[in-house]
């Protein structure tokens, strides 16, 4: 599954998921809840950039 | 003007004072500012950090006071805000466009954004070393420690901790050295970390624990502002843990404005209900208070109030930049309660309410809104909204004790 990155430089990974803010590990990232933010700075989801 | 100050045996802060800033960006800074930054000769002599473009003169005369700038060998960048990395254009023009600048990933994508053009990065991330003669420098990614680029730097055989904006405050003044101010200090970096960190308090934690695995011995603290933590290093960073920990104290906030004074008197007969259980209180009228003080408050109380009138169906405008302000500083465990005088319509309440909600907070009161002027019935109710304020927090606090 992609990773996506932040504009913070934090990488949403599937295979981790986000545990501490109830994201099982091999959830997609367009399978997040939808008021899922990044766990680091808080920036929305459309601030995201899919890895190459 | 800096006098250069030797902190340590060939190293040197260089950096300057900012005597007149009064309003860091949006931040009131009734005592200036300093931008420090840290030469440390060597083998290979290194700059850790700069300062505001407008001081780069500045800075490069007090540089020029150890040793002549061209001779600086490497930059290392710990933390790309304009404060701290305005003068690296004039300094890298000064000293040699190829030498190498260190700083994090973010940090490079950061200062090609600020100045737009390319430097001789090298780039680190958290445990990479760069080992100069006696010298090791340890690198550590301290990410959304305020900024996405922040980092600490280690030097290993002093010792010491160059800590970006983490630990700092803003404060010029004619001490250097936390034993030479002693804890008039405290209030300054509590403020710093109330207006700049608390947002990332649950990072704050986090970073303590990695430290404290780690093991590091610290000799010194050299955060970017204000004064360096030389005799007690662990002061700063146990503060930084209960200020992290977020956890309620024995203290309300009440925070309101008026257009009348209608909202004043409620805000007063609430003060006095919380004055009666014994509960500290502060009254905070947000057109005498700063915003940035009223946050310096809010992170050593267990609850808030907050009072606004209604004007044009809204809440006052003061009263929604300081709102603003606070939910953006993501303040938890509080209490919270809103009150407001209205003429006809009276939204205010229940949009403080809705702001609470967003916010986490715990809302104990549907909140009380009085049409035109409070009366003596109002005014007891005020009181009693007071007492019931106060009456949860204790509760709250004693709840917090058992569980222990």
């Amino acid at each position: 599954m992609e990773k996506y990155e932040c504009v913070c430089g934090y990488v949403y990974d599937p295979a981790d998921g986000d545990p501490d803010n109830g994201v099982e590990p091999g959830t997609s990232f367009t399978d997040l809840p939808g008021e899922w933010v990044c766990p680091i700075c808080g920036a929305s989801q459309d601030n995201f950039k899919k890895l190459d | 003007m800096y006098k250069p100050i030797e902190i340590a045996d060939r190293i040197y802060s260089v950096g300057c004072r900012d005597w007149d800033i009064r309003d860091f960006h949006g931040y009131s800074t009734y005592e200036g500012t300093t931008y420090n930054a840290f030469l440390i000769l060597g083998e290979k002599n290194i700059l850790i950090d700069t300062v505001k473009e407008k001081f780069a003169d500045e800075f490069l005369s007090n540089i020029s006071k150890i040793i002549d700038p061209k001779k600086i060998d490497i930059v290392i960048s710990n933390h790309t805000e304009m404060d701290h990395s305005g003068a690296i254009p004039r300094l890298m023009q000064v000293i040699g466009e190829e030498k190498p600048l260190y700083c994090s990933k973010m940090g490079a994508k950061n200062l090609k954004s600020h100045f737009n053009r390319d430097f001789n990065f090298k780039v680190v991330g958290s445990g990479d070393e760069l080992k100069i003669g006696d010298r090791t420098f340890s690198f550590l990614e301290t990410r959304m420690l305020h900024w996405p680029d922040s980092m600490f730097t280690y030097l290993v055989e002093d010792a010491i901790l160059f800590s970006s904006d983490a630990f700092g405050q803003h404060y010029s003044g004619d001490k250097f050295f936390d034993d030479e101010i002693g804890d008039e200090i405290i209030p300054h970096a509590r403020k710093y970390y109330a207006n700049i960190l608390l947002h990332f308090s649950p990072r704050v934690q986090a970073l303590l624990k990695d430290v404290a695995k780690m093991n590091l011995k610290i000799n010194m603290i050299c955060p970017d502002h204000g004064i360096l933590w030389r005799e007690n290093p662990s002061k700063i960073i146990e503060a930084y843990d209960k200020w992290s920990r977020q956890e309620p104290a024995n203290k309300v906030v009440v925070i309101f404005d008026s257009m009348w004074d209608s909202t004043t008197k409620m805000a007063r007969s609430i003060t006095s209900g919380i004055e009666s259980e014994d509960v500290a209180v502060r009254l905070m009228n947000t057109r005498k208070w700063h915003r940035s003080d009223i946050m310096t408050e809010i992170i050593e109380a267990g609850a808030i109030a907050v009072g606004s009138p209604t004007l044009n169906n809204g809440i006052f405008p003061v009263i929604a930049d300081v709102m603003t302000y606070i939910k953006g500083l993501r303040p938890q465990n509080k209490i919270a309660a809103a009150f407001g005088s209205y003429g006809w319509s009276g939204e205010a309440v229940k949009i403080l309410n809705n702001e609470f909600s967003e916010m986490k907070l715990d809302i104990i009161d549907e909140g009380i809104k009085v049409q035109y002027v409070p009366d003596e019935d109002d005014l007891n109710k005020c009181f009693d909204l007071g007492v019931k304020i106060a009456k949860t927090l204790k509760q709250k606090l004693s709840g917090g004790k058992d569980g222990q």
